[in-house]
């Protein structure tokens, strides 16, 4: 009798569907995956090493290319960090925009799983509805910092600036005429948050038309219900979080149970899945991004009937305003230690945590009174669920593993840091 | 008595002078136990009713060796464990110190929670703690054949070799980094207080 071996293949790193740089060796058994062995750390940058030779702020920005799928998500949880050790408030205003952009957030990194987790596994159309939603929102993150994905926007104690009076708008060119431009400007005429209202009151249709195209969708069907099945207790024991731990019925949300910011005085639910499938954590995000949409409304209901400050006027975390800075000598003193120097953050050490799109988001930092970290640790989502590969993709087959590496919700940003 | 108070207070209850620490601050409970106690109060941490930390969410390693600017005193490497308790909703961070600065051994905790495998393997890769009872405790973040551990403090930020491809042996090949050390803002140290933020 001919003797049977089981087959090695490297999966990766170069793998359109290993969602970057995974490269993963694959031990097969006919096409039955005997055992899965990721190599990470292709897209290692050393981001918290560079972080211990930075000043506390200069980091904001690196933080932005952790999990590059959700920006602004990585810098609250850093700037939470700074000010918990620090020991002061952020204004309200500054607190609303950032849940609010928190949640903006939530929709963009959902939008690119579901596109690119249908598009792995055989539906071409989804990813193009779905990035096409994602320009607008874009166009926000760009509206208020300048920039369409590394906003750096965030700062310690608050944000970098109020939000925009008016939207960029579309020019005519050789590609748009003037009748197309003035089609694609109609939502911009007025401010970021009428962009942003007018968003909120379209997206829910979005939302319907993609249930429409997935959710009762056979094929759809047949590649993720009961594939890569996780209990309630294994869940909890291989350290998930966010969606995949809501996928599997642990009602657990940060956002709810250690409210943070203005997460408290907001109305939304949690949707729980039931049987722990790739299916259930697709509806479970799909119900996330609807309630990330209330969030929003009413976040924008708040901003637009109370103006004030959006960053702390604590000048030896905050530089101050420009325009004082050209007449006061305390100003200009406060704004070049600020710049040379940086904060000066007192010893002793947190670890802040927000609920990310992919799950918790932590950050632990360590200060020993200078003005640089001594330490900074991050915990991304992404690390935990992606350890558990070998023991979700055991006994699935090969093509169950992409499906299984689209609903961890991967990138390779915060994973390798 | 707040929800923090109350954990301290089980704590101190539950592990007895296994805690030889256990401090509040910042809103925060950190416990520190020692290297023969930890897998012990692991255990209790997870089992114990009023305890119950169901998960563990981080672990990461630290190098005291530059603390403060100034040499350190106690030993050099030390762990930090994040453990979150959905029952209870709270956290905790336990502190082990390794008692070996040249050979920083602590046993593993991978029996208890599962999900400390990867975060030990990068604690060894990056800092080269060792766990005793690690069952696969390879490098994970640094390339394969990556020598030395690039967290530690005495390890510079550009690294020692650099990678480019060699046209004469048709290959890659590894050689001494050319990059120059460059410090744009020095680290500083100021007197206590010197900038807190309710100073004037």
């Amino acid at each position: 009798m001919a003797e049977i071996r089981n087959y090695t293949i490297n999966f990766g790193p170069q793998h359109p569907s290993a969602h970057g740089v995974l490269r993963l060796i694959l031990e097969l058994d006919g096409e039955v995956v005997a055992r899965a062995d990721p190599h990470i750390g292709l897209l290692h940058r050393g981001t918290e090493k560079l972080a211990e030779t930075r000043t506390w702020v200069q980091s904001v920005p690196y933080m932005d290319r952790l999990d590059y799928v959700s920006m602004m998500c990585n810098e609250h949880a850093y700037c939470m960090a700074i000010e918990r050790l620090l020991g002061i408030e952020v204004p309200i205003r500054a607190q609303y925009i950032r849940v609010m952009f928190d949640e903006i957030t939530r929709i963009l990194n959902h939008l690119l799983n579901i596109g690119t987790h249908a598009l792995d596994i055989g539906a071409m159309t989804m990813v193009l509805y779905t990035f096409r939603e994602r320009e607008d929102l874009m166009d926000a993150y760009e509206a208020v910092s300048g920039a369409r994905m590394h906003a750096a926007y965030y700062r310690p104690g608050g944000v970098y600036r109020d939000l925009p009076d008016q939207m960029p708008k579309y020019q005519v060119s050789k590609v748009k005429d003037e009748k197309r431009v003035r089609e694609l400007n109609r939502n911009r005429e007025g401010s970021l948050l009428d962009f942003l209202e007018d968003f909120t009151e379209r997206f829910p249709k979005y939302l319907d038309d993609y249930h429409e195209l997935l959710t009762d969708n056979r094929i759809w069907k047949q590649r993720t219900v009961g594939i890569g099945v996780v209990s309630p207790e294994q869940a909890l024991a291989w350290g998930f979080t966010g969606p995949m731990l809501r996928g599997s019925g642990v009602a657990w949300d940060l956002r709810k149970k250690q409210p943070y910011e203005v997460y408290d005085q907001l109305e939304f639910d949690i949707p729980v899945g039931t049987n722990g499938d790739c299916y259930d954590r697709y509806l479970v995000r799909m119900e996330e991004m609807r309630q990330s949409n209330r969030i929003i409304k009413q976040c924008i209901d708040w901003l637009r009937k109370n103006p004030g400050p959006v960053i702390t006027d604590n000048h030896k975390v905050a530089p101050p305003p420009r325009a004082r800075m050209k007449e006061g000598m305390e100003e200009l003193i406060h704004h070049f230690k600020l710049m040379t120097e940086g904060i000066h953050v007192p010893p002793g050490e947190v670890y802040a945590a927000v609920e990310h799109p992919k799950g918790e988001f932590g950050v632990y930092a360590v200060s020993d009174g200078a003005n640089k970290p001594y330490r900074v640790k991050l915990r991304a989502p992404g690390f935990a669920h992606l350890s558990a590969m070998d023991r979700m993709a055991r006994g699935h087959l090969v093509a169950d593993v992409v499906a299984i590496i689209g609903t961890m919700d991967i990138v390779f940003g915060e994973i390798d840091r | 008595m707040s929800r923090i108070e109350r954990l301290a207070q089980t704590l101190q209850e539950v592990l007895g002078d296994k805690a030889l620490e256990v401090l509040l601050d910042r809103g925060e409970v950190t416990l520190r136990v020692s290297v023969a106690d930890y897998p012990l109060v692991a255990q209790l941490l997870r089992d114990h009713p009023e305890l119950a930390f169901e998960q563990l969410i981080d672990l990461s390693g630290l190098d005291y060796s530059t603390y403060g600017n100034r040499p350190w005193p106690g030993h050099r490497y030390a762990v930090a464990v994040h453990l979150l308790s959905l029952q209870h909703n709270v956290r905790l961070r336990v502190k082990v110190f390794a008692e070996d600065d040249e050979f920083p051994l602590i046993p593993s905790v991978i029996e208890v929670w599962p999900s400390v495998d990867w975060y030990e393997r990068e604690a060894f890769d990056l800092f080269g703690i060792l766990f005793d009872g690690h069952p696969d405790l390879r490098r994970i973040l640094t390339d394969y054949g990556f020598v030395g551990h690039p967290l530690r403090k005495d390890f510079p930020v550009s690294g020692h070799v650099e990678m480019r491809y060699d046209p004469h042996l048709r290959r890659v090949i590894y050689q001494p980094v050319t990059i120059e050390p460059r410090v744009n803002a020095p680290r500083i140290v100021r007197e206590a207080h010197y900038g807190d933020v309710d100073h004037g």
